[in-house]
Order: C-alpha cells, then sequence, then structure tokens
C-alpha cells in the first residue's frame, strides 16, 4: 500500500488508492468527451473538404450544384475553381478588402495600441470605452449603424464603404493585440539602447519595434480574417459589390455550387497552416 | 507622467535613471500619445460613434422610402417596433437562453479538462478548437444545412435503414437554428472559460483535497467558483451574438424560426423601413450594455479590454 501510495502519479496522487481504483474508467470518460468535441467541431469542416471531391452533373443550362450523396471522387471543381465569373469577383473583392483594410487597421490599431499601453493620457479611459463597445456591440448594429450613416450621407455604398467599414470594425481587435504585446516588453531594453546613445526613435526601430513585430502580424492576420470572414457588416455596407460571403449566402438558395466548396477547402488550408506558421514563429521569438 | 510611463518596473530601474535621460524627451513625450492615438480615434469617430449618432437619429424619424424621412424626434417608434415585433424579440431571447445554456454545458468540461490535464498540448488543443474559424461561418452554417438536409448523410442514411419516420425533419425548424447558433458561437463560449480555469492555482484543488475534500467537492467548492470570471464572460460571448443572429435563422429555419435579426435586416435591406430597423437595432444595443455594465460592475472594465 505504501509503495503505491508513494508513487508519483501527476497530480490526483492525493486521492486516497482504493478511490482511484473504483473509479478507474472514469478516467477516460472527460478526454474521450473532448475529443467527441473536437471531431463534433470539425465536422463540417471534414464535409466541405470531403464533399469538394465529389462529382455532381448540373441539369439543363444550369450550373452544377453539390450532391448529398456521393457519387464519385473528381478533383474537377478544383480544376474549374475560375468557373463562376460572379464567385471569382466576389471573391477578388473579400481579397482585396481583406488586404487594405487589414493594412489601414494595422498601422491605425498599432499606434493607437502602443499608446494606450505605455502612456496615461487625457481620454484614455474614453478610448477604452470606444474600443470595447466597437469589439463586443452586435455586429447587425454595427452594419445598420453604418448603413444608416451611410444612407444619412447619401453616399452610394460600394467598394469604399466596405474598406472603410472592415477597417473600423478591425482597429480595435488590432490595438488589444497588439497592446497586450507591448505591455509584455521589458521597456529596460530601450531604455539601454537610449543609453548607449541611441536616439528615441532609433530605439524604437532597432528594438522596441522587431520585439512588437509577432503582436503586429498577429494583428494583420486577425484583421485580415475577420475582414475575410464577415458576412454581416458587409451585407449593410456592400451595395452592389458582392463579398465572398454574402455571394455564396445569396447564390445558395438553389443549392450550393461545388466550386464554393473548392474555394472553402484552399481558404482553409491557407489559413490553418499560416496561423501554425505564425504560432512557431512567434514562439521562437518570445 | 513621467512616473508612471516607468512604474512598470520599480525595482529594476537605477534611481538615477531619470536623470540619464536627455532633458528634450519630455515634452515630446507627453504629446506623443495623442500623436500615436488620433489618426485611429478620428476613424473610429467617424465610422463607429457618429454612425451610432447617425442611427439613433434615424430611428426617430417619420416617412417613408419613397418620399423619404423627416426627423420629428417621434419615440413611439420604439414602442411601436417592440410591440409588433413582440413574437420575434421573445424568440430570439428563448433561442439564446437555450443556445447559452447548451454551449456553456457543453463547453465547460472541454475548457477543464484543456487547463488542468492537457499539460504542454495545451496550444494544440486550442489550435484544434478554432480549425472551424478558418472557414468563413457562413460556409460552415451552409454546410450544416447540407447535413442536416431531410435526404442528406445523417437524416437520408437513418432514413433509408427505417430508423427514422419518412417525412421526419430537423432542417427548417427551431432545433436546426439553435443548433446552428450553439456550433457557432461554441469557441466564444470555450475561450472566456479555458482562460479563467487555467488561471486557477492547482495547489488550491490539492490542499482541498488534502483537508479531505472530494474530488466532486474540490471542483464544487474551488473550481468552480474561481473560474465565475469566465462563465459570466462566456454567457456575455455567447448570448449578445446569438440574440443578433440572422444568418442561422435564414439558412437552417423554415417559416415561424424568424429571429429579431431578421427582422431588421428584412425591414432595413429590402424593406427600407429605416425607423423600425434601428429601433430595434437600438434595442439590441441597449441589451447588451446593460450585460456590459453588469460584468463592469461585478469584475471591472480592465478585464475587458485587456483580459
Amino acid at each position: 500500500m505504501s509503495a503505491v501510495a508513494t508513487e508519483p502519479r501527476g497530480r490526483t496522487e492525493a486521492a486516497p488508492p482504493e478511490h482511484r481504483t473504483r473509479k478507474r474508467w472514469t478516467r477516460f470518460l472527460l478526454p474521450t468527451y473532448v475529443f467527441a468535441f473536437i471531431l463534433y467541431l470539425s465536422f463540417p469542416i471534414l464535409i466541405i473538404v470531403l464533399f469538394s471531391f465529389n462529382q455532381t452533373r448540373g441539369g439543363f443550362g444550369t450550373s452544377p450544384r453539390v450532391k448529398t450523396t456521393w457519387i464519385g471522387f473528381t478533383t474537377e471543381w478544383y480544376g474549374r475553381l475560375f468557373d463562376l465569373p460572379d464567385l471569382t469577383a466576389a471573391l477578388r473583392h473579400s481579397l482585396t478588402i481583406g488586404l487594405l483594410a487589414a493594412l489601414a487597421a494595422t498601422t491605425l490599431g498599432t499606434l493607437l495600441g502602443l499608446a494606450l499601453a505605455r502612456y496615461r493620457f487625457r481620454g484614455r479611459g474614453g478610448a477604452d470605452f470606444v474600443i470595447f463597445l466597437s469589439i463586443s456591440a452586435p455586429e447587425i448594429v454595427l452594419g445598420a449603424a453604418l448603413a444608416s450613416f451611410f444612407v444619412a450621407l447619401g453616399v452610394s455604398r460600394g467598394f469604399s464603404t466596405l474598406f472603410l467599414s472592415h477597417t473600423m470594425f478591425s482597429i480595435a481587435f488590432v490595438a488589444v493585440t497588439v497592446r497586450a504585446r507591448a505591455a509584455g516588453l521589458d521597456r529596460s531594453l530601450e531604455a539601454a539602447a537610449m543609453d548607449l546613445g541611441a536616439r528615441p526613435m532609433t530605439a524604437f526601430v532597432k528594438v522596441t519595434l522587431p520585439l512588437l513585430f509577432p503582436g503586429i502580424l498577429a494583428g494583420f492576420l486577425l484583421a485580415f480574417a475577420l475582414s475575410m470572414d464577415d458576412f454581416v457588416i458587409s451585407q449593410f455596407t456592400q451595395g452592389p459589390t458582392q463579398m465572398f460571403p454574402t455571394w455564396v449566402f445569396a447564390a445558395t438558395k438553389v443549392g450550393i455550387p461545388p466550386h464554393v466548396f473548392a474555394f472553402a477547402t484552399i481558404i482553409f488550408l491557407t489559413g490553418a497552416t499560416l496561423a501554425m506558421v505564425q504560432a512557431l514563429a512567434s514562439r521562437r521569438r518570445t | 507622467m513621467e512616473r508612471s510611463v516607468q512604474s512598470d518596473l520599480p525595482g529594476l530601474a537605477p534611481p538615477d535613471l531619470p536623470g540619464l535621460a536627455p532633458p528634450e524627451r519630455r515634452p515630446r513625450r507627453s504629446r506623443a500619445p495623442y500623436g500615436l492615438a488620433a489618426p485611429a480615434l478620428v476613424w473610429l469617430l467617424v465610422l463607429f460613434v457618429i454612425p451610432m449618432i447617425a442611427m439613433a437619429s434615424l430611428s426617430l424619424q417619420e416617412g417613408n422610402s419613397l418620399e423619404g424621412f423627416r426627423q420629428t424626434f417621434r419615440f413611439a417608434n420604439f414602442s411601436d417596433a417592440i410591440s409588433q415585433n413582440g413574437e420575434f424579440l421573445i424568440r430570439s431571447f428563448r433561442n439564446a437562453a437555450i443556445v447559452t445554456g447548451i454551449a456553456l454545458l457543453l463547453a465547460y468540461p472541454v475548457a477543464y479538462w484543456i487547463a488542468f490535464y492537457a499539460g504542454r498540448f495545451k496550444n494544440v488543443f486550442l489550435f484544434l478548437l478554432l480549425l472551424p474559424f478558418f472557414i468563413s461561418f457562413v460556409i460552415r452554417t451552409l454546410a450544416w444545412s447540407f447535413i442536416l438536409s431531410d435526404n442528406g448523410i445523417i437524416f437520408g442514411s437513418l432514413k433509408s435503414i427505417g430508423l427514422l419516420p419518412e417525412n421526419y425533419r430537423v432542417l427548417g425548424t427551431t432545433v436546426a437554428v439553435v443548433a446552428g447558433i450553439t456550433y457557432n458561437l461554441l469557441p466564444f463560449t470555450i475561450l472566456p472559460l479555458y482562460v479563467s480555469l487555467e488561471q486557477i492555482d492547482h495547489r488550491l484543488v490539492e490542499a482541498a483535497k488534502d483537508l479531505y475534500a472530494s474530488k466532486t467537492k474540490a471542483f464544487l467548492k474551488v473550481v468552480l467558483p474561481l473560474s465565475m470570471p469566465g462563465v459570466f464572460a462566456a454567457v456575455l460571448l455567447t448570448s449578445i451574438p446569438a440574440i443578433g443572429d440572422y444568418i442561422n435563422a435564414s439558412v437552417l429555419g423554415g417559416p415561424g424560426t424568424a429571429m429579431i435579426g431578421n427582422v431588421i435586416q428584412s425591414e432595413f435591406l429590402r424593406d427600407r423601413n429605416y425607423p423600425e430597423a434601428t429601433a430595434l437595432a437600438l434595442v439590441l444595443m441597449a441589451i447588451m450594455l446593460v450585460g456590459a455594465i453588469v460584468y463592469a460592475r461585478v469584475l471591472g472594465t480592465e478585464r475587458i479590454t485587456e483580459g
């Protein structure tokens, strides 16, 4: 008994041994559940990837739709990715807006995040409050507010209103990400650079900026992902310019074109790979 | 001012460091935060604060899309909007409550296991939980409509082997809508739970067991109370998007499952009944603010933006 009790057993060693043997099978309950849960979360992704390789036949004169039964393996949809000109245009809009909005939001959000992390200034509380509100306001409220604004101004909605709106909702996320990174930095490094004769700007560019970079990159990727994924705010601010999610939503009233699943698979693999690379890179830097 | 900037390393800074700094840096520093924050704050002012005011103004106007709207400060727009859409508001609250409850029950054990037992694989598990985010949520919802369709891969097969009657359906019902919203919001439920569970000092649990608490009792008396901030954040982050959601109801729902978001969307974009749509949107905003204020009162605002 005593030999059993003194053996290292991890966290549960405090429990009396007879208790453990009686309940041993329950040890597998929680890990099994977690496994099943992750399977459930990934299930739609598996289906999307799988059925992007399924054959389907379109009716007369209609474009093909994904079939719910397995007909046969094909890579046809990957070869015909750009067959639907509207879908291609929507994807191009999403990528362009995503890139531009992420660049703008990263620039603005990084500066704001730095200001919040490093200084106490008048209006800081107000800035905090606006950041909090813009993150937590329901998307449909943001969409309706932006659309009201554009309607009141008489501005026609399209590419530029999409860019302005997407940048707006990403700024706060970048600011929060960069601020977290800046708050964790050792400021004595910058002070050391200045003690060694570097001017404040040089010290910032040579010391602080490289240290902040993982936070800035994470903010950029987050902003890009938020923009690519956004549906609600796009629907309210896009006018006739369709984005990838809004096109897909409108087009699928009559069934899902298999190209959509193929594109989703490519976007998924790209995003997951980028995130993994970013995670590994930031781990190495810290 | 100067002191507060360096106060994050009080013990490390040599006492004469402020003296070493060149004096011309001081006036520059005091203006720096405004220069840094201004571009972003102007953007947020013009495209967030002013639009909110524009929406509030629109919600008090009278008129129609053909003849235009006039500002009459008609506060009755709000009571009209609420009384005309009671059915949708109630359905939204009910769905959001069910979604939040189910999501908490499903998510808590997962967050608990990862925080306490995943060891050095924590980040791997978090990554797996966030995988769905790499596919647009519209497409994920479409995938569920595809999976749940009447003759789809689940119900089609169950029907063909006779386990379900031919007319059995889930797609188009409230069950599908609630399931869809729950699926889409689960990562938002798990993350705050995980963050608060991860911060719990494991020695507290061991101390409880040393004091002869059973595993269950240690959980109920130590872990659960300490994770309450996370539970509260999870409730907020799940229920607020759930109330305003309209994608799940339009992709997975059918007749009689429309939520308040569907009303706002169609009143604004299809019928151009701006006053009613904006009044309803402001009602949602007010609900979110009440939740946030309660949260801030209980736990403090710092946690929200710096968490």
